[in-house]
């Protein structure tokens, strides 16, 4: 064997694959022409260009300014038949419109040359002939040229008279200065209103987006473990810190605004309850601690918070209630700023609504990192046997809640409403799988619950930016109504999985050193985050904050195609209506407010930054 | 006293860093650590405060146990301990004073630091340590304005913050001149001396070794291979320590 046949047929096997590929190419493309049905002929058809060009036309000429019209006429005298005396020739002032017809007399049935100068450019123009003041025989129609210039032939019927008729041209005029049209002015609501529906889903996108990127942050979770009896100890008590929460603050908040109505109380209560928080806070939590507190100090610093917590809870409520109040009476002390006061109230009514929530959420992750010392003194104090098997049942309950609470969920969706397949039969599910979780990890062994988390928001955040604004609008749309606060919502809820998703991966390129060094100083996570994290990543944040406006610009020029409001819903129905110089303005808008836009954050992301 | 008791790493995916490395420190001294690089001396200063976390062997200051400390008692271990980086570690759109007071971060409450805020007595404490290293001038700028010589002043400003009993340096002058490199290891012998902080320090070049430090311990591969004082280094254990075809250089 030559040393060299190999390669000859690799080369061959080569060529062979290389025209294999461009056949596969060619039929791909093939069969992507079949479904996509492209069509030349019908592209080239005479109706279809016609129309085409009709559309492009409209649409090359935005309605933006009319005139007001005003019928002009002009006319000329005239003879048919001629008289014995020839009629005397009229003066004309040539910088006005003027007609006129040659020759100015004829025997009946004759033509005539109708001219008439300094009309409005392409006006339509029609010609009368004018016996008497009675009749009014239409001639011709037709329009002027592009320098306001007509010209043309009439034949004219056999109405002969001893007396002098008339011709006249009459056109629509322009008059007086151009005013905005209809659709310009509506544009312009629509287009204002379409830059504050971006502006506001971009805020709240923010808001909310930021907590969230860091438990998809890998680098800032993949440290975070937990003990199997931590886990199921914490499980069990989340759900209870979050119905205990959110009962105590919503009770908390209704005996409030039982007692604050009056602007004195709730004022006072406004002022009172921050004040003395912050006091009862500034004891629990000492700036500075050298030595780790005796129990009973942890236990009165506990007391203190909670009621810190308590005159929080009654002081942001009196806020909101102060909030309402004085909205209502701004509304009706300046009707013209109606709007300052309605948003003074919202604001109000915002704080209560998130009062609870908030609480909620808080009381939750209380009790659950309460249960995570619970689980490390039980670890270290109990025996081991007594230590094993209350694992066993604790992972047992905590698996039981953990699958009904699934199947709660999903008997809500479903309405299967049978407890065997939705409680019962979860619930002994869960405690099987919590036994077996239970013994599979041993009692020091680090399950990492950091990285789920990640895992767990990653995936949320990726299914939900799957799902396109526009159909969040048609949910939304059902929820609040057509119109832009729907679509406010649909574009919030897209913002925060892409903008989360999109900050997390900030955080995750971060200089790791920083993040060392501060936790080399012994802070705690939250103080990492806040001392290393977050100065290196304000200025991406900042930069992806303005391009997420720039494309909720965008987005909401078509949100409005769902019912969500802005300037897509305008452009929407002037297309449908085939109204394209009205849709052109509309076009235009959108074209100019993305364009400022873009340049604006660029602008504004380089000085930033 | 710091003990280092059968200290072993494996990282995920099999690399072991440290293998059964012992040794102790007694409290005041400036221990060298020398080694090739890669041959495990970051991890090994790392494993002191936790930020690897060891995979077997003990590590015993005094009568804390820093293996078995739990989550809570580690953050009032490690602001015993303050550590200085080869590459500065600066947060570089802090400001140098935000920067020095992060020190600080181990002993204030959490909830109050979380809204930037340090008791004033810091404020001074962090002013006096920029005098300190010369730099108080600084304070208001952004660490990343400053030159590398500065920024690791900085960096040695933010440990002292910590009023620390034991300074963990890995390889401080590493990234910088000769002449700054030998302002910052003058900085260390004082706090050293003056202060009588232990100081693990790990160096590249064996003429700052036998400057500066009391003692010296190598690292090849992971295993211990020298403890001693630095003149003993003579070049048979010079090729122990760095490899058969090592040259001396300076």
């Amino acid at each position: 064997m030559k040393p060299s046949a190999p390669t000859g047929w690799r080369k061959i096997l080569r060529s062979v694959l290389i025209g294999l590929a461009v056949i596969a190419g060619i039929v791909i493309y093939a069969y992507g022409f079949q479904v996509t049905k492209v069509n030349l002929d019908e592209a080239r058809s005479e109706r279809r260009q016609t129309q085409l060009i009709r559309i492009l036309r409209a649409l090359a000429q935005p309605d933006i300014v009319v005139f007001s019209q005003e019928q002009v006429t002009l006319s000329a005298p005239f003879y048919m038949p001629c008289p014995p005396v020839p009629p005397q020739q009229r003066e004309l002032n040539p910088r006005q419109p003027y007609m006129l017809v040659t020759p100015s007399c004829i025997e009946p049935g004759g033509k005539v040359v109708v001219e008439a100068f300094h009309l409005d450019p392409n006006a339509d123009a029609t010609i009368f002939l004018v016996p008497n003041k009675d009749v009014k025989l239409r001639l011709s129609s037709l329009s002027t040229d592009a320098s306001g210039h007509l010209r043309t032939e009439v034949e004219l019927p056999e109405r002969s008279s001893e007396t002098e008729q008339a011709i006249t041209v009459v056109t629509e005029q322009s008059v007086g200065r151009p005013r905005l049209s209809r659709s310009a002015i509506d544009t312009w609501d629509k287009i204002i209103e379409t830059v504050f529906l971006a502006l506001l889903a971009t805020t709240l996108g923010t808001l909310i987006a930021v907590p969230l990127s860091f438990l998809a942050a890998r680098n800032l979770m993949k440290g975070i473990t937990i003990t199997p009896l931590g886990l199921a100890l914490s499980i069990l008590a989340a759900p209870i810190g979050l119905t205990v929460g959110a009962w105590a603050a919503s009770r908390l908040a209704g005996w409030t605004i039982s007692v604050s109505s009056s602007p004195i109380v709730s004022l006072s209560g406004a002022i009172v309850g921050p004040g003395l928080a912050w006091i009862a806070a500034r004891w629990a939590l000492p700036p500075v601690e050298e030595a780790p507190p005796s129990p009973a100090l942890r236990w009165a610093r506990t007391g203190a918070m909670l009621a810190a917590a308590v005159a929080a809870v009654i002081g942001v409520v009196c806020l909101g209630q102060i909030l309402i109040q004085a909205g209502g009476w701004l509304e009706s002390l300046l009707p013209s700023v109606s709007f300052l006061g309605k948003f003074v109230g919202d604001l109000g009514d915002i704080v209560q609504i998130l009062l609870t929530a908030v609480l909620g959420l808080a009381a939750a992750g209380l009790l659950a990192s309460l249960s995570g010392k619970l689980a490390r003194s039980m670890t270290e104090g109990l025996p081991t046997a007594a230590l094993r098997l209350s694992q066993l049942v604790i992972s047992a309950l905590a698996g039981a809640v953990l699958l009904a609470l699934i199947g709660a969920a999903v008997d809500w969706f479903y309405q299967i409403k049978d407890p065997k397949l939705t409680l019962y039969g979860p619930a002994a599910v869960g405690a099987i799988l919590g036994m077996a979780t239970s013994l599979r990890y041993g009692k020091r062994d680090a399950i990492p619950i950091g990285l789920a988390v990640y895992y767990l928001s990653r995936t949320i955040f990726n299914g939900l930016r799957a799902i396109e604004a526009l159909i969040m609008a048609v949910v939304f749309v059902v929820w609040v109504g057509i119109g832009p606060f729907a679509g406010v919502l649909a574009l919030s809820l897209h913002s925060i999985a892409a903008m989360a998703k999109l900050y997390s991966e900030q955080v995750e390129s971060i200089l790791p050193g920083p993040l060392e060094a501060i936790t080399a100083t012994g802070a705690t996570r939250m103080q990492t985050i806040i001392y290393a994290v977050i100065p290196q990543i304000i200025p991406p944040y900042i930069s992806f904050t303005m391009y997420r406006w720039d494309i909720n610009v965008r987005m909401s020029t078509i949100i409005g195609f769902a019912g969500g409001g802005g300037i897509g819903f305008l452009l929407f129905q002037n297309i449908n209506l085939l109204n394209y110089r009205a849709a052109s303005v509309q076009m235009l808008a959108i074209a100019i407010v993305v364009a400022s836009m873009d340049y604006l954050s660029s602008a504004l992301r380089e000085r930033v930054v | 006293m710091l003990s280092v008791r059968q200290l072993t790493k494996v990282y995920e995916g099999g690399v072991v860093a440290l293998r059964d490395v012992t040794f102790d420190v007694p409290r005041g001294q400036f221990l060298a650590i020398i080694g090739l690089s890669g041959s495990g001396k970051s991890t090994l200063l790392r494993c002191i405060n936790r930020l690897v976390e060891p995979t077997a062997g003990q590590i015993v200051w005094g009568d804390l146990d820093i293996t078995a400390a739990p989550q809570e008692d580690l953050r009032r271990i490690r602001r015993r301990i303050g550590m200085v980086f080869q590459h500065f570690n600066l947060v570089h759109r802090s400001s140098v004073l935000t920067n020095v007071l992060a020190g600080r971060l181990g002993y204030v409450s959490p909830a109050w630091s979380l809204v930037n805020r340090f008791p004033a007595a810091d404020v001074e404490k962090a002013m006096r340590q920029l005098d300190r290293v010369g730099i108080a001038d600084k304070a208001r700028q952004r660490a990343d304005e400053l030159s590398g010589g500065q920024q690791q002043r900085v960096g040695v400003a933010r440990a002292l913050m910590q009023d620390p009993e034991i300074i963990l340096a890995d390889e401080p002058v590493a990234s910088l001149d000769p002449v700054l490199a030998h302002s910052i290891m003058q900085y260390l012998e004082k706090i050293n001396d003056e202060d009588g902080v232990t100081v693990l320090c790990s160096l590249h070049f064996l003429d700052l070794v036998h400057r500066y430090a009391d003692r010296a311990i190598a690292l090849n591969e992971g295993r211990l291979v020298f403890d001693g004082p630095p003149k003993e280094i003579d070049d048979r254990r010079f090729k122990e320590i760095y490899g058969k075809d090592a040259e001396r250089v300076g």
